[in-house]
């Protein structure tokens, strides 16, 4: 329990570990928010989240290696992951979305280790990152570094996270998207296009994925490999804070990344993955409890 | 029980055993005038990267040995070929892949895989078959207390790799006038058999100059931010840091090392030329200390390759990339066997084990001495230190190009 | 009766003999077998049952902990052990079977006390709360061993060398997967054919209404899930030992490999039935090693491909495939089954 001691005896460190762990927070909200997304309107848990956000950090490092700044990338990636998800959706999503939950969580399991390993092949298992050449903020004093980088990434992704929901609320699409995950056959009886519905928000989701991949190659490093991590926050978040509730997912997102940071310091990063899971575990049953309570079943 | 499901319970039967015989060509030890090593390397999967520098590295031997007329045993001349299998990063895969080599493939030598774990996988078994092997990449100390008789390592253990800094601080702090008792040492390292051995010999040397370890954290495998712990380290304020974590590890530290501009006097960490620091960072990884096996200004020849620098230009030449100590330690292991075989004269595998054990040569890649447990006594770790964007061998004395710039400039003042 | 006994006994002989008539490949027809006990042991639960667990590695690892950790500690001091472990010949062939046998014994009790435990709380979960929660779960164990010094951290634990005077590792492990797999088989047989099954077939097709009826399903579901950790548990001690290092997140709690082969070979074979499982990891296992050998480096990309394939195309597995395209085939069997249930499929 030293580290506990540091951050009671200076707090100014819990301020760096929260500030950063806020701002990284935004990021894993938004690949949350395209699961929630997915979820709500197709009933399809995407376990291939990850390796989207991982495909988009490379398309955002390959735009950079072409001499561009990466901050190009983020459009790019977003524009190349609709089409990818548009690709998968038409292969192989639209065989399962109306099935057992249970088959869609297996090919999407599928499509994530297909990924990985094409990724493996194309890019090989190198670490790759790309500099946006953005420098450091100090804080009190400098005891605190953000790197600008993460702010930018902020801002970005809630940006982003706005534009989507006026898409959402204003647009003909946005409507019938949500109409959609109200309830699919009504929509249908009422002239909407589900299997195009469906086709739009799996791309859409893909391509919010890639853009924060876009971010996350410029605020970490990637390889082929990492991708979990990222479908297992997302899964969290969406959990946490409920299917169409962006404030929720939000707020569960930046909550999420200062707890990793600060699960980091105190428990050692040896436990900080460890924690991640834990909480997950913790986090469902705790929701069971709750549920169970309100409706008192038989026992 | 219908016939139906059982006949289809049989077919499946049948389709097992004769898809398990497809599944494994046979081969020999010796096919005529050829030799065949076995080896399970990472083709894919995390480490596949250096599973590609250390097939580079036994493929470039192989094909110097055969372009020189082949290893000679006994008055007669050899080809040399090896049999690769694909360990996709897991041990759990080594152990059968070693099982597979040597019974239905039928060889007698083994080149090791790439990492500790995988080759923790593969020793028992070859030590249960007798079978011999020489391993460049397999550097966890705990591989070499257990016993093996058959498992030779031509590299320095890990526990070496990083230790090494610990004395070079010492040192540089003493000649500054400092009590190297007061000395703080943060460590964090990747929770891998690799790297936990790094761990131990930092706190061995530590411990021996009386300095005190401030921090030592675990990253886990899957981690992407050190935050956590770069920001313990600024609470704390060591005076080393230590990081290993293969590439991710060292792209990671470097990068975020600048971006919270952590001053930290000395930071040393390993896999600076796999992660390609210096291309990807430029002039935020300058002043770090990297471990390294092998550097091809060293001294070191022999008559295959020449000198290190040679075997630094046939490589390029041959992959179009410069070299990581991977790949120079894995084409050692080929020459290893083929000194061995020579002076073993003979095929028997226990003949040539012994052979093994009495190794005392020069490659381009170091001296190479076994030591009764099998690992390579021979051979120091040197440490580089990238200094405007070049590394420069910094230590040991006998290898030092430049001196080492201690402390590293504060982040401010770059 | 007596056919299926005939055919029971020529399958039974042929398992024994392969081992002797392929010498060469038992480590890998060892393998087949630990394939069969996943499957076998994820049906239990994701077939009959209904609820589909990304976590039953769990067990595997924590069986692969506790046998290792027994085996060490019998004869051996900690400290001493990283030192010793791999010398051949340190352990008599009655003491490596006396740590492997207390070993397993005690790794399928630990195995049960945790289904136990961790049942009451998780079993609670639906539909793919569940799933997920057990993923969750698998990862989780995977990391948090890698922080406990004492079973060697994330520098993995090495299982004792297998004695010489034993004989042939290979073998050894072959016998005790194949007999391991025929008593799951069995069990899960007599179980599927009782009370047990009809209660857990029940909970699958409609949980509240079974509920209703007066089932007790959250003690059925517990039940059922400490069978299936029970020999998974066992399994995973021999597993251990069969791989012979012991890496937290690649080799115990590996859940990207050897959990979700478990739930792919089920499914394969077609979840929900007794022979589906088998059949299932025996082509799994097969299809795999081919791979291995004739797809070099694109295994992988083949394997997810393939995984994509069987849930798109065969969601309903060979047996489930079967039982549709000569449905008369298994219209007979009805009757028969519920004379004397428990034929499977």
């Amino acid at each position: 329990m030293d580290n506990l001691q540091i951050l009671v005896a200076a707090p100014v460190f819990s301020v760096q570990l929260l500030i950063d762990g806020i701002l990284v927070g935004a990021v894993f909200a938004l690949a949350a928010y395209g699961m929630a997304l997915v979820w709500g309107v197709m009933n399809i848990i995407n376990i291939a989240q990850g390796e989207f956000v991982i495909l988009g950090g490379y398309v955002t490092w390959a735009v950079a290696q072409a001499g561009f700044h990466p901050f190009l990338g983020v459009p790019v990636s977003f524009i190349a992951l609709f089409a990818v998800g548009w690709i998968l959706y038409r292969a192989v999503v639209a065989r399962v979305v109306d099935r057992d939950l249970f088959i869609s969580i297996l090919a999407t399991f599928g499509i994530s280790i297909l990924m990985q390993q094409v990724m493996n092949q194309v890019f090989t298992a190198d670490v790759q990152t790309a500099q946006s050449g953005l420098g450091t903020l100090f804080l009190f004093e400098g005891q605190v570094t953000v790197a600008q980088i993460k702010i930018v990434a902020f801002v970005f992704a809630l940006a982003l996270g706005g534009a989507l929901v006026v898409f959402m609320r204003r647009s003909r699409l946005g409507k019938a998207i949500r109409a959609t995950a109200q309830n699919a056959r009504a929509a249908r009886i009422l002239g909407v296009d589900t299997g195009r519905v469906y086709a739009i928000t799996y791309s859409l989701n893909a391509a919010i994925c890639g853009a924060a991949g876009a971010l996350v190659v410029m605020i970490w490093v990637i390889q082929p490999f990492i991708g979990l991590a990222y479908t297992v926050r997302s899964f969290m978040i969406v959990v946490v804070a409920g299917l169409g509730n962006l404030a929720g997912v939000v707020a569960a997102g930046l909550g999420l990344g200062a707890a990793e940071n600060f699960a980091g310091f105190i428990l050692g990063a040896e436990f900080q993955t460890a924690f991640i899971f834990s909480l997950l575990v913790v986090i469902l049953l705790g929701r069971n409890l709750r549920l169970r309570r309100q409706r008192r079943v038989l026992r | 029980m219908t016939s139906l499901t059982t006949r289809v319970g049989m077919l499946a039967a049948g389709l097992a055993v004769g898809g398990l015989l497809a599944a494994g060509p046979a081969m020999a030890k010796v096919e005529g005038d050829t030799i065949v090593f076995g080896a399970a390397v990472s083709f894919t999967g995390k480490y596949s990267t250096n599973g590609k520098h250390t097939k580079n590295g036994y493929d470039l031997a192989a094909k110097r040995l055969n372009d020189m007329g082949g290893i000679e045993v006994a008055g007669k001349r050899y080809n040399v070929k090896i049999q690769y299998y694909d360990d996709e990063s897991t041990p759990a895969r080594n152990a059968q892949l070693a099982e597979r080599l040597i019974n239905q493939d039928g060889i007698k030598f083994i080149l090791g895989p790439y990492g500790s774990g995988p080759t923790k996988g593969m020793a028992p078994i070859i030590e249960k078959y007798k079978i011999p092997m020489v391993e460049a990449n397999g550097a966890s100390r705990s591989l070499f207390n257990k016993g093996y008789r058959y498992l030779f390592a031509v590299l320095s253990t890990s526990e070496q790799y990083l230790a090494e800094a610990i004395n070079l601080a010492a040192k540089l702090s003493a000649a500054e006038g400092r009590r190297v008792q007061d000395l703080k040492v943060a460590i964090a390292v990747e929770n891998d058999p690799f790297s936990q051995d790094i761990r131990a010999g930092v706190i061995d040397d530590a411990k021996r100059w009386g300095m005190r370890v401030v921090i030592d954290d675990k990253l886990p495998k899957e981690l992407n931010d050190m935050t956590a712990t770069l920001t313990k380290v600024k609470a704390v304020k060591p005076d080393v840091l230590v990081v290993s974590g293969h590439s991710k590890g060292a792209a990671l530290a470097i990068r975020q090392v600048h971006e919270m501009k952590v001053d930290v006097p000395m930071l040393a960490i390993t896999h600076c030329e796999a992660a390609d620091v210096i291309g990807k960072f430029g002039a935020a990884a300058d002043y770090t200390l990297c471990a390294t096996q092998w550097d091809e200004t060293m001294s070191y020849r022999d008559g295959w390759f020449g000198s290190a620098g040679d075997y630094a230009k046939t490589f390029q030449a041959a992959y179009g990339y410069v070299p990581p100590y991977q790949a120079a330690e894995s084409s050692a292991a080929v020459l290893v066997w083929a000194d061995a075989l020579k002076r073993a004269g003979t095929f028997d595998t226990e003949a040539v084990r012994d052979a093994l054990a009495q190794t005392d040569m020069q490659t381009f890649y170091g001296n190479i001495k076994f030591d009764e447990t099998g690992k390579n006594i021979a051979k120091p770790m040197v440490l580089r230190q990238i200094q405007n964007g070049k590394l420069v061998p910094v230590a040991p004395v006998e290898f030092a190009a430049k001196k080492t710039i201690f402390p590293r400039p504060m982040w401010s003042e770059r | 009766m007596s056919r299926t006994a005939a055919l029971y006994g020529a399958v039974g002989v042929a398992a024994l003999l392969a081992p002797l008539v392929f010498p060469a490949f038992q480590t890998q027809l060892a393998f087949l077998w630990v394939m069969v006990l996943f499957a076998l042991t994820w049906d239990v639960m994701g077939g009959q049952m209904g609820y589909n667990s990304f976590g039953n590695v769990f067990y595997l690892g924590l069986g692969m902990y506790v046998t290792a950790v027994v085996q060490r500690d019998l004869y051996f001091d900690v400290e001493e052990y990283a030192h010793v472990a791999g010398a051949v010949g340190t352990l008599s062939a009655g003491e490596y079977l006396t740590g492997l046998a207390l070993g397993l014994a005690l790794a399928g009790v630990a195995a049960v006390l945790a289904a136990a435990v961790l049942g009451s709380g998780i079993l609670g979960l639906r539909g793919h709360y569940f799933a997920i929660c057990t993923l969750g779960l698998g990862i989780a164990a995977g990391e948090i061993a890698g922080g406990i010094d004492y079973i060697g951290a994330g520098s993995g634990l090495v299982t004792p060398v297998f004695p010489d005077a034993l004989g042939r590792r290979g073998m050894f492990f072959y016998y005790l997967f194949f007999a391991l797999a025929v008593a799951t088989f069995f069990t899960l047989r007599w179980l599927y054919a009782g009370r047990f099954g009809l209660a857990i077939n029940a909970i699958r097709d409609d949980e509240d209404k079974a509920e209703a009826m007066g089932i007790h399903t959250t003690r059925y579901k517990t039940v059922a899930w400490c069978v299936s950790a029970f020999f998974l548990g066992i399994a995973g001690g021999g597993v251990g030992n069969l791989v012979g290092f012991i890496d937290p997140t690649d080799v115990a709690f590996a859940g990207a490999t050897f959990g979700v082969w478990m739930v792919l070979m089920a499914i394969l074979g077609g979840k929900g039935t007794l022979w589906g499982p088998v059949i299932g990891a025996v082509i799994f296992h097969v299809t795999q090693e081919l791979f291995w050998t004739y797809l070099f480096g694109w295994q992988r990309v083949a394997l997810g491909a393939l995984i994509i394939v069987i849930v798109v195309f065969f969601p309903q597995g060979i047996l489930g495939w079967v039982r549709q395209r000569w449905p008369e085939r298994f219209g007979h069997r009805v009757d028969e089954e519920a004379r004397a249930p428990g034929g499977g499929a």
